[in-house]
């Protein structure tokens, strides 16, 4: 019970900040040297959060190398990029067989 | 109904879903490992809706933090949520929807789905750009509460290394689609800024890496674009 209780607060809190953008989102223009800079923020927070939990990762993902991340990633940017025509499915799928591969190879 | 919803529906329930929900099948392993109830995890993803935020509130009630301290975590890893909602609402706003709606489709804004409606709706016509997105983000939501239930259910038998595969597949997904979408030199610049910024205060103070490397960054990113942008 408690458990859920603090979940339906951070909900709540999470909420905020959404519903703080629709109240203020009608006062920015979107040509406006503001929004540009608003996008701008936006972006490069996804960016950061991204490449943070590629190099510093917390929890399961943690228990895996840097280097089999990077091998993954790499897979997955070949196969999204080069090898198909930005099939999404194939480029995330293919980091999930390479991260598979490369743990078993380490246990063998 | 106007056309958008289904347009949007469909078009999530392809790629997007299927990706979204492997990764929601991870943290609900991930969540019933720590020993989350059933319904704390499926509450998450509906109240959440947004896999960094899950994360850190699951590992830090299982590591014993104090209550104010997660939330406060949490709140500020939600913080993008101001930015991209600011960005993405004014694209989507026609005169025919009413104020609800917004508040509704607010809720449903997250990585995948904004991403996909920055890029998909200046094509659509006006009136139907709110229902795309939410009809593209509702069904996501909805896939990947069902996906988080189910990686609950199978955590017991998911031995480590397919977790944390699982896992891994939510960096990658957003990896992807940033590069792909990283065509004008001002995306471009702001992607790098958030890369190198993030991670960097990261190192420094955690609790501020999200938020302190947006900000540096994508004004970083920003200030050049203008100064660039005058002497072109």
């Amino acid at each position: 019970m408690t458990e859920s209780l603090l979940v339906a607060i951070c909900g709540a809190a999470t909420y905020l900040w959404r519903g703080l953008g629709v109240v203020l989102s009608g006062r920015v223009r979107t040509e406006s040297p503001v929004f540009t800079w608003v996008g701008c923020v936006a972006w490069a927070m996804i960016a950061g959060l991204t490449m943070r939990i590629l190099l510093m990762p917390a929890g399961v993902l943690a228990e895996t190398s840097l280097l089999d991340r990077a091998i993954g990633s790499a897979v997955a940017m070949l196969l999204y990029f080069v090898l198909s025509r930005r099939n999404l499915f194939l480029g995330v799928g293919s980091a999930f067989v390479t991260m598979i591969v490369l743990s078993l190879l380490q246990r063998a | 109904m106007n056309p958008g919803y289904r347009l949007g529906a469909r078009e999530a329930l392809g790629t997007p879903a299927a990706v979204l929900a492997a990764g929601y099948v991870g943290y609900g392993a991930l969540s019933s490992d720590v020993g989350f109830s059933l319904w704390a995890t499926l509450l998450s993803t509906a109240a959440i809706w947004a896999l960094p935020g899950q994360l850190i509130l699951v590992e830090m009630s299982s590591s014993g933090a104090p209550l104010f301290a997660i939330l406060l975590a949490v709140a500020f890893s939600a913080v993008r949520f101001l930015p991209m909602t600011v960005s993405l609402l004014p694209a989507l706003r026609a005169p025919a929807h009413g104020r609800a709606k917004e508040f509704l489709a607010a809720h449903l804004i997250a990585m995948t789905g904004w991403i996909m409606a920055m890029r998909r709706t200046p094509e659509l016509p006006v009136a139907d750009r709110l229902p795309y997105f939410i009809g593209f983000a509702l069904a996501l939501w909805l896939v990947s509460i069902a996906a988080t239930g189910a990686g609950f259910l199978i955590a017991g038998s998911l031995p480590p290394v397919t977790k944390s595969a699982f896992v891994f597949m939510n960096p990658v997904y957003f990896l992807l689609l940033m590069l792909s979408d990283a065509r004008t030199r001002v995306m471009a610049l702001s992607l790098a800024g958030g890369a190198v910024c993030g991670p960097l205060i990261y190192l420094l103070a955690p609790q501020w890496s999200v938020l302190g490397g947006g900000l540096i960054g994508g004004t970083a990113a920003f200030a050049i674009h203008r100064y660039a942008s005058r002497h072109d």
